[in-house]
């Protein structure tokens, strides 16, 4: 589903303080699988992640989404499959501040211009199915962390996408908050979405329902490519 | 679903904004429409009585009759007086043809 | 077209709830905003309806005017010269007007005395206008005296009092016999204020003031049409004190607003990162800046407009009344008939509503161009 071959990223090109984040990776994702990429800070996965996340395009190698080519498309296209592809948990959740829950979760569907009463009970239903329905009217800066990573994965989940992009989502979690979120992964999974994450949480690399863990090293594959 | 939306309330402000700004332009012409009487009654005492200027000024005679006054009127207690009056500052020197 | 729209209203919703966010600097942005185009919307209103009611009470003002001068000053002028005009090809009449300013002591105001040509009050009688009948709380029958050029006390009766509808023009206006104008300032009988003077061809007034000021080239000749351009031009030239002040006041407030829109906050940048990798186009977050910069100031137009054209028709004008009395006692109580120019609402529009959303865009521009793939890092 997922395809890189060759893919290279560097950071400040041509200037003193160039650096690669990734030298060339090849690597296959299966369609309806849970992956994690594991490796010390610096390796790439982040990297990684926002080159399959339509977030950033490689400086060289491919990256083809379905069988199609998308390391050379213009924003416009990225934009286009990001929205409807992808879903993205952030590291820090990333919340907007200021405004509630409810609304964080339905800003990624602005854009679209469909039905707006449609559209909120897509959220609220979503926010009901992690168990936040009564935290919709909150502020999102008055939410408790496993709280904002709730309403960042119902908001990832608001245009139903396909793939499910998670950046170290335990990192800001204890143990109990961690088991729940991969509780939610599971039904991810179940509904048949793929998952991809980075985490050095060896709680999330040893879960049941991860398929596939994928170490990276000084941007390079080291291990279950 | 009963609560409002944002931007209803501000749609709706702003459409009563525009009517607002539409029904002053209304007002306005029907009210420059019934004053027509009086601004011919006005402009039959100035035809009558030779009046040349508005009575907006009355603090000094260059600034009551800006017409009447020649260009040297606001200086001539001498040339390097500064200008007296404040409507002084709000009118044109007459211009000399 | 309704998936546009919905767009429009959701990205609308959006905008709304960010300026919510920053309520405070929101509201007291909108505050100076409204507060600026009131003032310059008042000023131009005022000017505007001030202009075109001049021009038309102005339109029966006498065609040509003759003054002697003496030394460059305006004096009094013989009735030899009466005669002269006469004599000149063209002229229909000539006519001596009697008019000065008569300072009252009792109430610290000037008063335009003046003769009519007809219908003059009786010796000993006076019609007065609403401004004199006002400082001096006068009313129909009661006794004014005054000081004559010999210092001996001159009395009117108050015969009349003009139309308060007409105070812009007759305010100050104290109308007295031939007599009593002669006797109070000891002029002679042979001399007049100036003349006026109508022209049997109106094309021909410029001919005939010609003809008149190659005759008596001790005078001065005034035209209607110049008259006319005096008032064309009142709170042109310089665009009096207020708009000075106002200068001042614009700019600053343009700094401000640009410094503000213009100065993108870290929270801000952040904002665009977050909407962008959810899924924005940059083009959505410029249409979302866009709305934000757009319902300001509409809304500061809108608000700003609608006061101050309460201000000067419904109130009449109070906040400019100081700069236009200055230090005169008496000032003419009028309300101006609401002569409005679209052209100038729609230029007052455009100049409040399109800069401050450009300001609002400029700087989002380069910061919605920035890689997504920064709230990552």
């Amino acid at each position: 589903m997922i395809g890189l071959s060759q893919v290279k990223k560097a950071y400040n090109q041509g200037r003193a303080n160039e650096f690669w984040a990734l030298r060339g990776v090849d690597l296959h994702l299966e369609r309806g699988r849970v992956t994690v990429f594991r490796g010390p800070s610096g390796s790439g996965k982040t990297t990684l992640l926002t080159m399959v996340g339509c977030l950033a395009r490689p400086s060289s190698g491919r990256v083809s989404l379905e069988g199609r080519d998308i390391s050379a498309l213009p924003e416009r296209f990225l934009t286009e499959i990001r929205r409807s592809t992808f879903g993205f948990v952030f590291q820090s959740f990333n919340l907007l501040k200021g405004i509630t829950a409810l609304e964080n979760v339905m800003v990624p569907a602005y854009p679209l211009g469909g039905d707006h009463g449609a559209l909120k009970r897509r959220a609220l239903e979503l926010l009901d199915r992690l168990h936040m329905a009564d935290k919709a009217h909150s502020n999102a800066e008055w939410l408790s962390g496993g709280e904002a990573q709730r309403v960042a994965i119902a908001r990832a989940l608001v245009n139903d996408p396909r793939i499910v992009i998670a950046d170290e989502p335990t990192a800001n979690l204890d143990s109990e908050r961690s088991a729940q979120f991969l509780d939610i992964v599971a039904q991810l999974k179940a509904e048949g979405r793929t998952v991809l994450m980075t985490s050095h949480d060896p709680l999330v690399a040893e879960a049941p329902v991860v398929d596939r863990v994928v170490s990276l090293r000084d941007g390079l594959i080291a291990g279950g490519g | 679903m009963s609560t409002r939306r944002a931007s209803d309330w501000v749609l709706g402000g702003l459409v009563l904004g525009v009517a607002a700004l539409v029904a002053t332009l209304v007002v306005s012409s029907s009210w420059v429409a019934t004053d027509r009487p009086a601004a011919k009654r006005r402009a039959e005492l100035v035809a009558r009585l030779g009046l040349t200027d508005l009575a907006l000024f009355t603090e000094a005679r260059y600034t009551r009759h800006p017409s009447q006054a020649d260009r040297h009127a606001a200086f001539q207690d001498h040339p390097f007086a500064f200008e007296h009056f404040p409507s002084g500052s709000v009118l044109p020197p007459r211009r000399m043809p | 077209m309704s998936n546009w729209f919905g767009r429009q209203r959701a990205l609308m919703d959006f905008a709304v709830s960010s300026l919510a966010r920053r309520k405070g600097k929101t509201l007291g942005l909108l505050a100076v905003y409204t507060v600026v185009v009131f003032v310059l919307a008042s000023a131009m209103l005022f000017s505007h309806a001030l202009r075109r009611e001049a021009a038309l009470v102005l339109a029966g003002t006498p065609e040509v005017l003759v003054q002697r001068l003496v030394a460059g000053r305006h004096d009094l002028i013989p009735a030899s010269h009466l005669q002269a005009i006469r004599a000149i090809r063209g002229v229909k009449s000539a006519e001596g007007r009697l008019w000065g300013y008569l300072f009252d002591p009792a109430a610290a105001a000037n008063y335009t005395l003046m003769v009519p040509a007809d219908d003059a009050p009786a010796p000993g009688q006076a019609v007065i206008g609403s401004g004199v009948a006002q400082v001096r709380e006068a009313a129909i029958g009661d006794i004014m005296s005054f000081r004559a050029h010999d210092g001996q006390l001159v009395s009117f009766t108050i015969a009349g009092i003009v139309d308060p509808q007409s105070a812009l023009v007759a305010a100050d206006l104290f109308l007295v016999s031939e007599t009593d104008y002669r006797r109070l300032f000891g002029i002679a009988a042979d001399r007049f204020t100036d003349i006026v003077v109508t022209v049997r061809n109106p094309r021909e007034v410029r001919t005939v003031a010609e003809k008149i000021d190659a005759a008596l080239p001790d005078t001065r000749i005034i035209l209607r049409d110049e008259i006319k351009r005096t008032y064309e031009s009142v709170f042109d030239w310089r665009e009096g004190m207020v708009l000075l002040l106002l200068a001042g006041a614009v700019l600053a407030f343009f700094i401000f607003a640009w410094e503000k829109a213009s100065g993108l906050s870290a929270e801000e940048k952040r904002e665009i990162g977050i909407l962008k990798a959810v899924g924005w186009e940059t083009g959505d977050v410029i249409a979302l800046k866009s709305l934000e910069g757009v319902l300001v100031s509409l809304t500061a137009f809108l608000l700003g407009y609608l006061a101050a054209w309460l201000h000067v028709f419904q109130w009449g004008a109070p906040l400019f009344e100081p700069v236009l009395k200055g230090w005169s006692v008496l000032y003419p109580d009028f309300r101006l008939a609401p002569h409005v120019d679209e052209l100038q609402v729609a230029t007052l529009f455009f100049f409040t509503v399109f800069p401050y959303t450009l300001a609002n865009v400029v700087p989002i521009w380069r910061a919605a161009t920035i890689d997504p793939d920064q709230v990552m890092r």
